[in-house]
């Protein structure tokens, strides 16, 4: 059992995909000699060669075409971008390509690629470098989203991920690259679609995925010294989602919050508030409460950022008022 | 084709441009009844849309020529081939039959590219090689970059053709394939069919050029202008960019300068974007009507082969109509289908 960052798990997922399977490859912006934005993919060309490791001019929708292209003909490409809000420039590869072409072609063809993008603020980057968008893509039939909070889900959902022969948006998280946590020697593979109570407790249940796990965390552990057992569950897949592990839990504890760092407006807490209610309604001893980031665009000042994104302070002062 | 022994019976053309090319008398007359094909099946839908049996078409009329002689040049099943939704003629050269473009746009279950699921006019099939694509234009560029790149990687002998129309060619995912393509010298055709019109906003609006094989010189590749109502012309210049990509010197573009006759769709009325003075001008120009007036200078048609296969062509085709019509729709229970691998 080692101790790796977020970061170190991803790079060991790809190189051993990579190492495991000659038809996987990598591509995107600066992500070769460069090693990537964020150093995910150190290493690699070293290894593997320009052939197998490709930078790519600065063109997001090129990129996943060519993705698109490869995958439909027998490539497991895993393509870059820099982070989910350029991904934007691609989303119409993404949506409309990668996601319906196997439906459009009566099943002929799959598309076994996996978009990587990075999301989240807390960076001072401002407006259009800090979104939460994961969201956007999990609307998306077609598509899988994958969202890992710790090393050990990072490594393992990404390897299960190349694996997998559908379209899967691999949402990580900037904050959380350098984070650290155990992960087993050997194989590690963590399934889709399975989410994973991380804290067991019997008076509430948090609901949350990404980064936003730790923040929950946090809370949990405050709340415990204040006498209050907070159940934690961490979605890792948000497309296809995992009801049951949720609505097991929230019948369990009868309290739920939905934390998010995206706006909740539409987001992933409005989806899963949605589905509690139809599953564990009458096990319900308060309406379901939701935190998401301030519905504004991302500020640069860093006390203003601060203020847009939830903290423990704001699920601490939910679940007490929740609970008492 | 079938009709094959029926040219024997005329002399062979030593001298002839067809066979200056390479391409035999059987051959250059299977181009035509290809023509006479796509006409036909386009003309057809035409009338089932107005009749109200189907939904929607997409025309390939007056543009027969430059898909008809570049699908020729295409090696069937081994070459990688992404049309555009105008490509009726390249998708029967390759091998879909009328009865498959029929299932397609009666929205059948038997329908090849994607079992009544795909819009008409997407063409895709597998076993041929030939790639759907989804609606907006353009977007496949990117994608055959990322097909001749996989051929590359793997070091398979694959030419990808790509087909667009003109209009394609103003968005930035146009200029992100022909670039990426360019630098690492892919094995791609890129054949732009341009017809003068975004749907309708002429040439003249989308660009300040007039040939957009110039923009090639900016991708490090040869940009060729052909007359894309000439068919052999078509072939010839598909055959050497396919030449060209084999060898490992990378990508060609090509213009083929051509016209649509008809409006762009079904659900679109050109005469509130366009004369019929200028329809009627490039009707004048019809490569049906050229590539058949070259068949009779050489003396591989006469009116008696014309109108035998015309016939054919009618029968296979009023015969594909019937077998859609009567063939069953998706069923329901599938609506799922396919969403997902393994669903």
């Amino acid at each position: 059992m080692a101790v790796i960052t977020y970061r170190e798990a991803l790079n060991q997922a790809l190189r051993e995909e990579m190492r495991r399977d000659s038809n996987v490859f990598l591509m995107g912006e600066d992500i070769g000699v460069f090693e990537g934005a964020y150093k995910v993919t150190a290493g690699l060309l070293a290894e593997f060669g320009e052939k197998r490791v490709r930078d790519t001019p600065i063109a997001e929708e090129e990129i996943v075409g060519l993705g698109v292209g490869a995958a439909m003909v027998g490539l497991r490409p895993v393509v870059e971008m820099m982070t989910i809000n350029f991904s934007l420039l691609a989303a119409d590869q993404i949506v409309n390509h990668a996601a319906k072409l196997r439906y459009m072609f009566g099943g002929a063809v799959k598309i076994p690629m996996v978009v990587r993008m990075p999301e989240g603020g807390g960076h001072q980057l401002a407006a259009s470098h800090s979104q939460s968008l994961a969201v956007w893509y999990a609307h998306i039939p077609g598509l899988i989203v994958v969202a890992p909070s710790t090393p050990l889900d990072a490594k393992g959902l990404l390897k299960t991920a190349i694996r997998d022969d559908n379209p899967i948006v691999f949402v990580e998280n900037e904050t959380l690259y350098n984070t650290r946590g155990e992960v087993p020697d050997g194989e590690v593979l963590t399934p889709i679609g399975k989410a994973e109570i991380t804290r067991k407790g019997d008076d509430i249940t948090i609901i949350t995925h990404s980064r936003m796990l730790l923040v929950a965390m946090t809370a949990a552990k405050q709340l415990e010294e204040k006498g209050i057992s907070v159940e934690v569950v961490d979605l890792r897949t948000l497309r296809p989602l995992d009801k049951q592990t949720v609505a097991d839990s929230v019948r369990k504890t009868t309290r739920a919050v939905v934390l998010e760092e995206g706006w909740p407006t539409y987001g992933v807490s409005a989806e899963v508030a949605a589905f509690v209610q139809e599953m564990a309604f009458d096990y319900l001893d308060a309406p379901i409460r939701r935190i998401g980031g301030a519905e504004v665009p991302m500020p640069y000042a860093k006390n203003l950022e601060k203020a847009a994104i939830p903290d423990d302070q704001a699920v601490i002062a939910a679940v007490t008022k929740m609970v008492a | 084709m079938d009709s094959a022994e029926e040219t024997a019976v005329v002399e062979s053309h030593q001298n002839s441009r067809h066979a200056e090319l390479g391409l035999s008398d059987e051959t250059v007359v299977e181009m035509y009844y290809r023509l006479v094909q796509a006409r036909t099946v386009d003309e057809k839908m035409w009338t089932l849309h107005r009749q109200g049996k189907i939904h929607f078409i997409i025309s390939c009329r007056g543009q027969e020529g430059i898909q008809i002689g570049s699908a020729f040049a295409l090696r069937r099943g081994e070459d990688f081939v992404m049309p555009y939704y105008r490509d009726t003629g390249v998708a029967l050269v390759l091998g879909m039959t009328p009865r498959d473009l029929m299932l397609s746009v009666f929205a059948r279950e038997a329908d090849p590219a994607s079992g009544g699921r795909q819009m008409p006019g997407h063409f895709g099939y597998p076993r041929l090689r030939i790639i759907t694509g989804s609606s907006p234009v353009a977007t496949q560029l990117p994608q055959a970059a990322g097909v001749a790149l996989a051929s590359k990687i793997k070091g398979e002998a694959a030419v990808t053709a790509v087909y667009f129309g003109d209009g394609a060619t103003s968005k930035g995912d146009w200029h992100e394939g022909l670039n990426f393509a360019g630098i690492h010298k892919l094995p791609v055709v890129f054949i732009c069919e341009n017809n003068g019109y975004a749907i309708s906003v002429p040439q003249n609006k989308q660009m300040a050029i007039r040939d957009i094989a110039d923009r090639a010189a900016g991708y490090g590749f040869p940009g060729i202008i052909v007359d894309g109502n000439d068919v052999l012309a078509s072939y010839t210049v598909t055959k050497q960019a396919v030449q060209r990509a084999l060898k490992g010197d990378g990508p060609t573009f090509i213009e083929a300068k051509t016209f649509r006759v008809a409006p762009h769709s079904s659900d679109d009325d050109d005469r509130r974007y366009r004369s019929r003075e200028e329809v009627e001008e490039w009707k004048r120009r019809d490569p049906i009507e050229r590539f058949k007036r070259y068949l009779e200078e050489v003396n591989l048609l006469d009116d008696s082969l014309d109108q035998r296969i015309r016939e054919m062509v009618l029968e296979e085709v009023n015969e594909a109509v019937d077998f859609a019509e009567k063939s069953p729709l998706p069923s329901r229970e599938d609506l799922m289908k396919y969403v997902y691998y393994n669903s």
